[in-house]
């Protein structure tokens, strides 16, 4: 976190100043293990045993909030009889179907009240896509499971419930059985954690929990980016609700974003499938109407419940007075997925010729994504790409000084990308809001007019939406066009600034949201779904209230409460802790005076406290909703997490997620080491994009016996466009380096401050190493787990030009939101790498020696593996 | 009275050993400005919250228009600018200590021989036998260094043309327009600090922002600290508030804590930005002893004084010996 976010690393400092303990688990000692009280180094992508072990020592030791667990949490709700877990079917869960490799949760539901599975009902066809099964069947296909963000899945029931825990089929004892050889001995095995050093994380975490203390969990993106991301962070989830961590004071699991506005990427967003505030982007087959649309979450319990209101109030604010009742508020206007349209997907695409023209807007995936080669090999077979940048990324001269182009792989002249270059502002060169990991909104104002022909992407894309209407709609042959009425009828009319360029205030008061009159909502909670509101999205609404930009203000800390209300706003209705209803008692009085947060004042008749209540305000703590109550009516006064359909946090997910209902350890796609708690060794429902320019390496590989895991310095921004440009933050981080223990370092004779060579089946690429102990050799039995530290904020082009770390990752993808895993194996020597085709040769020659062939196949395919023929060494 | 004592008392306790050595409790005084100067400004850096992220660095280098100095990987931990110098005027630094544990027998050592505590400049040493595997932990320490403006300059003092000189602040600046670049003030730093630049010819060093000081500004250093690891102020104030982190830091039982440049009876008769260590100064590169280098002035000019009047003397007689 100090490497990097140190900005908001200054309020860890600030919290140990005042005797909170820090505990950093990473690979490698980073500036924040300097500061922290106990910096305990991990085998990379082995968290979920380590985060496992912890469940496993909190349940045997009965440390779980047990008050907090049983009323907040789904660990009394009882599965369906026909769940099978990892422990019975040796890492896999019922449901899985080998040919497709893809699960149907349905046996992973609660299990059905009497009366309810018995139902007589219409037999589903297996091709209708009304059906149920359906969806399962292709849900998998549209990263649905990422579309629930702000809802969750819906549940059809609230389940069956037994509060003392022991039914063998709650929640709870299915936890305890799933996690029980999740064991300290294990996390030494696998994770190369001693267990001394897991007792002191243990004993600091249960101390530091329960009704007096909170603990909190922040991590930074890279935790998420491995084959079983989504998983890794389910498992923090579920530790944090045992431990009654969620919904109080100095709780929570914090996401640090790679960049700073991509929690807001994700709220408005700029996702595939997702539209503003969380909903889902509707699928080709399934959503017909607005009424298919809203049939699956429509009527079940909690807010989740009024989502026609907000479908019907973005479709408003879109496309205004076109939209009415009577063309279904222009739903059909609305794309549609047939597919995943993810972003590694689509580089596929590109590779085989489906994706013609492509935007790239601040990203430079040339170097910033996995596996360089094929991005580079996809934007090579476009017919034209906009860049738009404020630096010549290497995404934009890829087809002149790309490595393909040394190797001989590509050649200029038979590249036929038409490049447009579009310079663009900086932060300081444009207004708008950046949203954060605390969902709040900082509103910075244009401190200077951009140089040039640069403009902000606001600007951008607002003229060429002028440009794009004007060219429709003057169409010569008469009117336009029916095909074209989504953009044509696109409310487009905003207010122009002083300096002639589009409000960007304009834009934030639209997100808001306007009522009837005109004017600015103040809560989501006004919203209708009868055209008479718009909201472009959802869960903003609010930040304009009283016609105010709220994210604007900045009235400091030092002259408000700890809560800082005052300060931005943050999602929703400027509540800075979500669910924090789970702050009091389940009769409304905080858990303690220490962490009292929100509580029930039965005079007054409301929740109040130090922050805004995240619950109907006047809901007393004794509600119990009456039979066939739908929406936020069916949400008891118990139920803190009123997006879920049953109010409760889920320790077991009885639906949504692609690899299962509880968090399990597979072994990263590449890994030196058998995974030793099941037979099934990788992710069986991770994805791999099937491309020559992605082969992966065999496990247990002799000829690539090294883990690498990429990361980031302090110094340099992600790809490097912002940083590895300027003089000031070059001279901190001049040169592409590599860090390696000193062990490794003397096993493979590299000398600190040489140049080194490290290759993996995709390619191979040249570092300064250095040599250095805080990478640390991990001690598992009689054998030793080395990994290679490699920052990758470098490339071909900047002050200091070197190879990208990325060129060598394949692209193998979580099954819930496609994030790529960036561990895998690889080899390490000294000296510089070959030059040119000599480089494909010897990067062929490794591949050949761990039995991958010079044809660049796959070492796997839906988990079944190539045995490695390792050859003699020597080159 | 001798003629030195004269010559002395003539120019009004210029050479008077108090201006060049030892506690002086006003600094701006001694430099003639009139009683009612601001107060001493300075830098407190609390290296036991420092987290590398030269945030100062980048500040001081924006606000200064200081050039870069120059791409060098150094393999010396993430350190890559070196030192202080005419074109690096706050520089962190990052030293890397392995913690020594006992081994399990058998599992060769886990240190490359005796730490002498000093910051490594090359390869950090493997032992050809059995390499550590690191598992004894590490520190990392990490310390943002700068201009001590110390109450003795040495620097300030040994400047012919002035271009140096001390602020109402009590800070110690270099004037770039009346510099002339002979250099005199590089040796003269017990710290090193100030720097010729190449290719410039004159002696840059940090100014502790003299410019935003006039504006009622705190200097970008200290603005840009994430965790306030750099404190700017009042010396006075500062000094209490790092005396009472020192305790602070002793009773959570980390007693390597201690304060470096605080003390007005030191070499250089205290530092106007000085810090809070967590090892010997050694292991930051700091001199453990620093003393200004124009502590003898006095006694210096004294001697010269002494022997010129013997010349003088031995001159007159051998007029007057030569009439006899």
């Amino acid at each position: 976190m100090a490497e990097a976010h140190p900005v908001g690393f200054q309020w860890v400092v600030e919290a140990k100043k005042r005797g909170a303990t820090v505990i950093h688990v990473d690979p490698r000692f980073t500036r924040t293990s300097a500061l922290a009280d106990l910096h305990v180094p991990i085998r990379a992508g082995s968290d979920i045993v380590f985060l496992g072990a912890l469940i496993n020592h909190v349940l045997s030791n009965d440390l779980d909030f047990r008050d907090y667990v049983v009323a907040y949490t789904n660990a009394a709700a009882i599965i369906d009889e026909r769940y099978q877990d990892t422990e019975d079917l040796d890492g896999l869960f019922s449901g899985f179907d080998p040919e497709t490799g893809h699960y149907d949760p349905a046996s992973w539901h609660y299990a059905p009240p009497p009366g309810e599975r018995e139902k007589p009902g219409e037999p589903e066809a297996e091709d209708d896509p009304s059906a149920k099964g359906y969806e399962a069947k292709h849900s998998h296909e549209m990263a649905v499971s990422d579309t629930h963000g702000s809802g969750g899945p819906p549940v059809d029931y609230k389940p069956m419930r037994d509060e003392t825990l022991q039914h063998p089929k709650c929640v709870f004892q299915i936890l305890k059985r799933h996690f029980a050889r999740y064991t300290p001995e294990m996390v030494e095995e696998v994770c190369g954690v001693s267990p001394e050093a897991f007792r002191k994380v243990a004993d600091a975490l249960a101390a530091n929990s329960g009704r007096e203390r909170t603990a909190a969990f922040c991590y930074a993106v890279g935790w998420t980016q491995h084959s079983t991301g989504a998983q890794m962070i389910r498992t923090a989830s579920i530790l944090q609700l045992l431990l009654g961590n969620i919904g109080r004071p100095g709780g929570g699991i914090l996401a640090l974003r790679g960049h700073a506005s991509i929690q807001g990427a994700s709220d408005v967003p700029t996702l595939f499938n997702l539209l503003p505030g969380y909903l889902p982007m509707p699928n080709a087959n399934l959503h017909h109407d607005l009424d298919s649309f809203v049939a699956g979450q429509e009527g079940k319990a909690g807010f989740w419940g009024n989502v026609r209101t907000y479908a019907v109030s973005l479709l408003k604010s879109w496309w205004g007075d076109a939209a009415t009742a009577d063309n279904d508020y222009c739903w059909d206007y609305l794309p549609r997925l047939t597919g995943d349209h993810s972003t590694y997907t689509s580089v596929k695409l590109m590779i085989d010729g489906g994706c013609k023209g492509y935007f790239l807007v601040g990203q430079n995936p040339a170097v910033g994504s996995a596996n360089g080669k094929m991005q580079r090999m996809g934007l090579a077979n476009l017919d034209w790409l906009v860049v738009r940048d404020m630096q010549l990324i290497e995404s934009a001269t890829f087809w002149k000084d790309g490595p393909e182009i040394d190797t001989g792989e590509l050649e200029t002249d038979q590249i036929g990308t038409e490049v447009f270059f579009m310079p663009a502002a900086s932060h300081v060169e444009k207004a708008g809001s950046f949203t954060q990991t605390q969902r709040m909104l900082q509103w910075r104002d244009k401190a200077i007019a951009p140089p040039g022909d640069a403009m902000s992407d606001l600007e951008f894309y607002f003229l060429l939406g002028k440009r794009i209407k004007e060219k429709l709609a003057g169409q010569a042959n008469g009117p336009a066009d029916e095909m074209d009425r989504p953009i044509l009828d696109l409310t487009w009319d905003y207010p122009l600034d002083e300096d002639g360029e589009i409000d960007a205030q304009a834009v934030l008061r639209e997100m808001n949201g306007t009522g009837p009159g005109g004017a600015a909502l103040s809560s989501y909670t006004q919203l209708k779904a009868d055209g008479s509101t718009r909201c472009g999205v959802w869960i903003y609404c609010g930040v304009y209230a009283d016609e105010v930009n709220q994210a604007r203000r900045r009235k400091p800390h030092w002259e408000q409460d700890q809560t800082a209300a005052e300060w931005g706003w943050a999602w929703p209705a400027n509540r800075r802790i979500l669910y924090n209803r789970a702050s009091a008692a389940p009769d409304g009085t905080p858990w303690s005076e220490r962490k009292k947060l929100v509580w029930w004042d039965a005079e007054a008749g409301r929740w109040t406290g130090r922050d805004v209540p995240d619950f109907i305000a006047d809901r007393p703590p004794d509600y119990v909703p009456p039979e066939g109550a739908k929406g936020p009516d069916a949400i008891a006064g118990t139920d803190p997490f009123i997006m879920q359909t049953d109010g409760k946090g889920w320790l077991f997910v009885p639906t949504g997620l692609a690899d299962g209902p509880l968090p399990t350890h597979f072994e990263p796609a590449e890994s030196p080491f058998h995974n030793p708690l099941y037979a099934q060794q990788s992710n069986p429902v991770s994805k791999w994009i099937s491309d020559e320019s992605n082969p992966l390496n065999p496990n247990y590989s002799e000829v690539y016996p090294y883990v690498y895991t990429t990361y980031r310095l302090t110094e340099h921004h992600t790809a490097g466009a912002m940083s590895r440009t300027l003089p000031y933050l070059t001279e901190l981080q001049p040169e592409p380096f590599c860090e390696v223990s000193p062990r490794l370092a003397a096993e493979r004779g590299l000398t600190h401050g040489d140049w080194v060579t490290i290759v993996t089946a995709r390619t191979a690429i040249e570092a300064r190493v250095l040599v250095t102990e805080r990478l640390r050799s991990l001690r598992v039995g009689d054998r030793w787990i080395e990994q290679v530290g490699l920052p990758y904020h470098w490339g071909p082009n900047g002050l200091v030009p070197g190879d990208s770390p990325n060129d060598l990752v394949g692209v193998t993808m979580d099954p819930n939101v496609y994030i790529q895993d960036k561990v895998g194996t690889c080899d390490i020597r000294p000296g510089r790498r070959p030059r040119g085709p000599a480089l494909v040769a010897y990067v062929d020659a490794y591949r050949r020696r761990a039995g991958l062939g010079t044809v660049h196949v796959p070492g796997r395919i839906n988990g079944t593996e190539v045995d490695p023929v390792p050859e003699e060494e020597g080159q | 009275m001798t003629l030195t004592d004269r010559l002395t008392d003539r120019l009004g306790g210029i050479w008077d050993p108090r201006s060049l050595f030892g506690p002086l409790d006003d600094v701006q005084s001694d430099a003639g400005y009139a009683e009612d100067h601001p107060p001493r400004m300075g830098f407190f850096t609390d290296t036991s919250i420092c987290i590398g992220c030269k945030a100062c660095e980048v500040a001081c280098k924006e606000w200064n228009m200081v050039p870069d100095d120059g791409f060098v990987l150094t393999g010396m931990s993430y350190d890559n600018t070196q030192g202080l110098g005419a074109s690096t005027w706050r520089h962190v630094a990052f030293i890397e200590k392995p913690v020594d544990v006992p081994v399990p027998a058998g599992s060769g050592p886990a240190s490359t021989g005796v730490d002498l505590g000093m910051p490594s400049l090359g390869v950090p040493q493997v032992d050809d036998q059995e390499a550590p595997s690191g598992e004894g932990g590490m520190r990392w320490l990490m310390s943002s260094d700068v201009c001590k403006h110390c109450t003795h300059a040495g620097c300030l003092d040994n400047c012919p043309t002035g271009a140096l000189f001390r602020t109402e602040f009590g800070t110690v600046v270099v004037q770039p327009d009346v510099c002339n670049g002979c250099g005199y003030c590089v040796p003269s730093c017990p710290y090193g600090v100030i720097d010729v630049r190449e290719g410039d010819g004159r002696a840059w060093k940090c100014t502790l922002c003299y410019d935003r000081l006039k504006a009622d500004e705190t200097p970008m250093c200290a603005k840009a600290c994430p965790t306030q690891s750099i404190q700017f102020g009042e010396l006075d104030e500062l000094r209490e508030r790092a005396q009472a982190r020192v305790e602070e830091l002793h009773e959570k039982g980390v007693e390597v804590a201690r304060l470096y440049g605080a003390d007005p009876d030191d070499g250089v008769g205290g530092d106007g930005a000085f810090f809070l260590l967590l090892d010997e100064p050694e292991v930051y590169g700091l001199p453990p002893d620093p003393v200004v280098t124009t502590r003898d002035l006095g006694s210096i000019w004294k001697h010269v004084g002494a022997a010129a009047g013997a010349l003088a003397a031995i001159g007159i007689a051998s007029f007057v010996g030569g009439r006899r």
